[in-house]
């Protein structure tokens, strides 16, 4: 059996009280939500923090609502519920490919959203999905709420613009009409993490051309998980096949995929280009009404 | 030999047939008693601290910090054990293994010291303080070059050791299978790795030790398959009195070869209670199971198949290079260091064949043969069927067509193979048939003609396996000098009531329920009254263990055999009370009675009650029903069966989807069918699983890149499809009852299976062979004619 380092433990009753206790804790202290990353760890005794902040108790953090035209997913959304949400389901179909494919249904049940942007872990599905949506995370400190584009939030492997006395609180969604999104991955068995994963979204104008598209990649060294290129790419273009083809050509050429024992470098590659076009072209099909 | 009697179909409930576990119900409840389970008074926790090198010279352990933690009893180091003489400890093919590393780490993960603490904790804390200064040296990774000029040397220790050779072996006739290849038409060649996999059990390994030191009796509860030669072992190592020695092997959360071996932990756990004159309690952890515990395979092959034009094949040849890690720790009879791997003439009628088997010496963790793989004849069955494939492709002939060509047909049996193994009985082409059919197989290679016409990737892989199970004969086969032949024990109480003791031990393969049934079975009582002890040293007479699907034809002809000696005690003792000589008598399927006159007639719990009265008893006879017999089999039993599997390929990805597995298994005798197709489905997922998933490549520090479940995969029900399966039924001519073994067989079985499969899926890219795991990477790789090196890091 693995077993932790010593390590304290205070269950926070709010988000006031948990950033208190993080300022009282300093750097030495982690938040844990649903403790699927951060136990494990804990275990190989890669992370030896001094004290845990619970954050299970805290309800504000807790819930899917949509508010104007946001939807607004609380960081302790566990990925069961983002699963099971109908609402999610409607507005972002992209959410629910994703969530289908991310660990499996023991994991699903406490994992939650918010640890797993924290995580940013180079292969996670949330991050790529969200940040093909354009979702912004709202993050609380001492000083207040501040807001960041996921497409900011990131920044390197397991490093994000969380301060270690801050809180992620929200990922807002933006809710805009004539759109869809789709996910596709490829793993080496189920509940395996990516050898590399694409989500699209797409907005389609009256004519069916896109007005404008989202692309997120997982685990094939995408800088903030995101392909820029292809996305300007397909901006005002119709969205037949070849342009979603090239879509995929592009966002291949600007990743930057390492080698493992889930795949060369080559092959990761062509996976973020073949993914990449198909989450597109289901997306598209979904915005145009010909898939669900 | 034995004829078998004609019985019917039973209920299960006084003999064979289908019925529920009789160890299920405590596994359901969560109370199953493991060795981790296992809590003693005043018991101590051992942790080991590990080399994170693969090759390094120790310099110095400094555990004065260790030692100043409050909550440490005691640290042991390789210099420690050096005092006791036991640094050292023999492994199961005559080689040594260091229990904790003197003088240098020969593989990431090996055993450096050994802390001993009040609590597990405190023990892994106080690893952490352990200083260990290294002086790292080249290791030997790829094992294709560990026989090159100027290669490190992994074992410096065996005196005048230059370089990392273990041995040379062959089987076979040379100069005959030379001729046959000289002559053929067709000859094809194939290289193929079958790579290193663990059996990954989901209980890891682990002892409780506890020596006490008025009595001397030292009691070990431990993870093993094999308690009877652990506790030989344990005497012959540690110089302990065998009397003294009490082997206890609980529930056992699965084995597959994994706990055959004495690994360093036991004997440390047992050290540790020695030296604290506490109990002390070992269990590893997932990635220290992994890492250094028995693997299996690791077989580069290099296989040649001859035949006629017409698909007639003569002959084949095999070129292996085994690694074996840093230490030779593999598991198989002396003789045999290759294990059975010159079973390879599979079930085809060959004239000639040949193998030259050389085991080298890498800076990877030791051991060899696990994972249920009967000796070896995993990579065998691997190997005949990749290279029958491989020659169909060549030909431009059908897999099945082929096969049904080359199969061994019934009235050749009994069956000397090429390499010398007497085949016992066998309908291939029935079985093979019935699988076809089952499949499906002309309107399957139909759909995927329609398929590739739409450039759409469809495969259907066929495997015919034979097995060679139920090791001995102890003339020929024997684990360090102890001859593989087992005991049994048979108790009747006065009531009639059973107590079956066995010397192998069960990990899950029902062995409670399967025995009793036997007993039951052979002396017509409810399986019910019938107690199985295994497990248990102290309880349970001599015995090899359970591995190479050796249970039932072994143990389970030992059950039939002890209880065909009661019966016998039983019919004198009826004779008795009915008055009557026992040639007058005859057997009703639980009572003796007179022939001819049925009503007159006793049941065994009669007769029992009987032998323990005063009833007055024929000169000699001392009265009980108990018997004890020890079954030294005459031959191997030799399972066959047919599988077939069908994926599609999903050609821009590399995905594989095994869309359908038709398994037809014959074992002979089924005695619960219900156990028997458990195996089977537990078989198919290990042979998906190494297909397409499984395996432990290493980079070039030697770091073990299979540390943990995430990088190394055991497959979910996601990844299996319902497997179809099917029987027919070949009685082993020697065994008592003509049961065969059933443990390995899909394991053995199917993975050539799915790769054949997938191979097929790919031929139209004109793709012959890719070594498995058949990742989506590596079938993407080689649909590209570059496939990858799959037992090294992939860069
Ligand atoms: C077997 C397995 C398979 C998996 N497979 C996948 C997969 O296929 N795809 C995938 O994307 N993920 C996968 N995961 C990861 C899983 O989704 C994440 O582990 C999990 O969801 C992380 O969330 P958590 O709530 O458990 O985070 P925790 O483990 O509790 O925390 C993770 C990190 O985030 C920090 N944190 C958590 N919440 C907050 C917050 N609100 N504000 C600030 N910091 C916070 C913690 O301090 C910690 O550093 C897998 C995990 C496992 C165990």
């Amino acid at each position: 059996m693995q077993v932790p380092a010593h390590f304290g433990y205070d269950r926070a009753t709010s988000i006031d009280h948990a950033l208190r206790l993080l300022a009282r804790h300093g750097d030495q202290a982690r938040v844990i939500a649903g403790g699927h990353s951060l136990i494990p760890m804990m275990k190989l005794r890669l992370a030896e923090p001094e004290a845990l902040i619970d954050i299970n108790g805290i309800d504000e953090l807790r819930g899917i609502t949509v508010s104007g035209d946001e939807l607004l997913i609380g960081a302790l959304t566990r990925h069961a519920d983002l699963l099971s949400s109908a609402v999610v389901g409607e507005h972002f179909p992209v959410l629910h490919d994703a969530e289908r494919v991310i660990a499996d249904p023991v994991v699903r049940n406490f994992g939650t959203v918010g640890g797993s942007l924290c995580q940013a872990d180079p292969s996670e599905d949330l991050s790529a999905a969200f940040v093909a949506l354009g979702a912004t995370g709202v993050i609380r400190g001492a000083a207040g709420s501040r807001t960041v584009p996921l497409r900011e939030f990131h920044l390197g492997p397991y490093e994000t613009a969380v301060a270690p006395d801050e809180l992620l609180v929200e990922v807002r969604v933006p809710i805009r009409p004539g759109g869809s999104s789709a996910y596709t991955k490829v793993e080496r068995r189920a509940g395996d993490w990516a050898v590399a994963a694409a989500g699209a979204a797409v907005w389609l104008g009256p004519d069916g051309a896109i007005t404008d598209a989202g692309i997120g990649l997982a685990a094939v060294g995408a800088e903030h998980f995101t392909a820029p290129e292809a996305e300007e790419f397909l901006r005002g273009r119709a969205g037949d096949d070849a342009a979603l083809v090239e879509a995929g050509k592009i966002a291949a050429q600007h990743c930057d995929p390492q080698a493992d024992q889930r795949g060369p470098a080559d092959y990761k590659r062509h996976l973020a280009g073949e993914l990449t076009t198909r989450a597109l072209r289901r997306a598209v099909a979904r915005a145009s009404g010909q898939e669900a | 030999m034995t004829t078998i009697e004609e019985r019917p179909a039973g209920d299960g409930a006084h003999g064979f047939g289908r019925i529920h576990r009789k160890e299920d119900p405590r596994f359901i409840r969560g109370q199953g008693n493991f060795v981790d389970d296992v809590q003693l008074p005043g018991m101590l926790h051992g942790a080991i601290l590990r080399s994170p090198f693969a090759h390094a010279r120790i310099v110095s352990i400094d555990t004065s910090a260790a030692e100043a933690h409050p909550r440490v009893r005691a640290v042991i180091t390789g210099a420690t054990l050096e005092t006791l003489s036991l640094a050292w400890m023999p492994t199961l093919s005559n080689d040594v293994q260091a229990v904790l590393a003197t003088d240098k780490v020969r593989y990431q993960g090996q055993e450096v010291a050994f802390v001993v603490a009040d609590d597990r904790y405190a023990a892994r804390d106080a690893l952490e303080l352990i200083d260990v200064d290294y002086e790292p040296l080249d290791p030997v990774v790829d094992a294709r070059t560990a026989m090159d000029e100027g290669a490190p040397v992994v074992r410096d220790d065996i005196e005048g050791k230059t370089d990392n050779h273990i041995f040379d072996w062959e089987a076979g006739d040379r100069a005959a299978t030379d001729a046959v290849f000289t002559e053929a038409d067709v000859v094809v060649t194939e290289d193929m790795l079958y790579p290193r996999v663990h059996p990954a059990p989901m209980e890891t390994c682990g002892t409780v030790a506890s020596m006490d030191k008025v009595t001397g009796k030292l009691t070990v509860w431990s993870t093993t398959q094999a308690p009877h030669a652990h506790r030989t072992l344990y005497a012959l190592v540690a110089g302990l009195p065998e009397h003294q020695i009490r082997i206890i092997s609980p529930d056992i959360g699965g084995g597959f070869g994994n706990k055959v071996g004495i690994y360093p932990g036991y004997v440390l756990a047992v050290v540790g209670s020695i030296v604290t004159g506490k109990p002390v309690k070992w269990v590893e952890d997932r990635s220290e199971n992994l890492m250094s515990t028995s693997f299996a395979r690791d077989y580069h092959m290099r296989g040649e198949i001859a035949a006629t034009r017409d698909g007639k094949i003569l002959g084949v040849r095999v070129r292996v290079l085994a690694d074996h890690g840093a230490f030779n720790g593999t598991a198989q009879p002396t003789k045999f260091p290759a294990g059975f791997f010159h079973v390879f003439t599979g079930s085809y009628d060959l004239q000639a064949a040949h193998c030259e088997v050389t085991g080298v010496y890498t800076n990877k963790a030791p051991g060899g043969v696990a994972y249920a793989c009967s000796f070896r004849i995993t990579e065998a069955v691997y190997l005949i069927e990749r290279m029958v494939d491989v020659l169909a492709y060549e030909l431009e002939m059908d897999q099945a067509e082929l096969r049904m060509k080359n199969l061994l047909r019934p009235e050749q049996f009994p069956y000397t193979c090429a390499t010398g193994w007497e085949y016992d009985s066998g309908d291939y082409p029935a079985t093979l048939s019935l699988a076809m059919d089952m499949a499906g197989y002309q309107e399957l290679r139909e759909e995927q003609r329609a398929k590739r016409e739409r450039g759409e990737l469809m495969g259907i892989g066929i495997s015919f396996f034979t097995e060679a199970v139920g090791a001995g004969p102890r003339k020929h086969m024997d684990i360090l000098g102890l001859g593989m032949a087992d005991g049994a024990e048979l108790r009747i109480h006065p009531t009639g009531k059973a107590v079956l003791r066995l010397s192998v031990q069960t990990q899950g393969q029902g062995h409670e329920t399967t025995f009793a049934q036997i007993v039951a079975q052979e002396l017509g009582i409810p399986t019910a009254d019938v107690e199985v002890v295994h497990g248990d040293t102290d309880q349970t007479p001599f015995g090899l263990g359970t591995y190479g699907s050796r249970s039932t034809p072994v143990s389970g002809a030992a059950a039939a055999m002890v209880t065909r000696k009661v019966r016998d005690r039983a019919k004198i003792v009826a004779a008795a009370m009915l008055e009557v000589d026992p040639s007058d008598l005859e057997w009703g399927h639980g009572t003796w009675g007179v022939r001819g006159d049925p009503k007159n007639a006793k049941t065994i719990a009669e007769i029992a009650m009987a032998a323990h009265s005063n009833l007055e008893l024929p000169e000699g006879v001392e009265g009980h029903l108990d018997a004890t017999c020890v079954y030294n089999p005459p031959n191997l039993t030799f399972p066959f069966g047919a599988y077939i599997c069908v994926v599609d390929v999903d050609p821009a990805t590399g995905e594989v989807d095994v869309r359908r597995f038709i398994a037809v298994d014959d074992c002979g005798v089924r005695i619960n069918p219900m156990i028997v197709e458990g195996q089977v489905h537990g078989g198919l997922a290990e042979g998906i699983g190494m297909a397409l998933m499984q395996g432990i490549a290493f980079d070039e520090d030697g770091n073990c890149l299979g540390a943990s479940f995430m990088d190394y995969l055991v497959p979910t029900a996601l990844e299996c499809p319902s497997w179809e399966l099917g029987e027919t039924v070949t009685p082993s001519p020697h065994h008592p009852f003509g049961a065969k073994g059933i443990g390995e067989s899909a394991t053995v079985g199917s993975p050539a299976a799915v790769v054949n499969a997938v191979m097929d899926a790919l031929k139209p890219l004109g793709v012959r062979h890719a070594d498995m795991p058949l990742t989506p990477a590596q079938v993407w790789r080689a649909a590209q004619g570059r496939p990858l090196r799959t037992d090294l890091a992939i860069s």
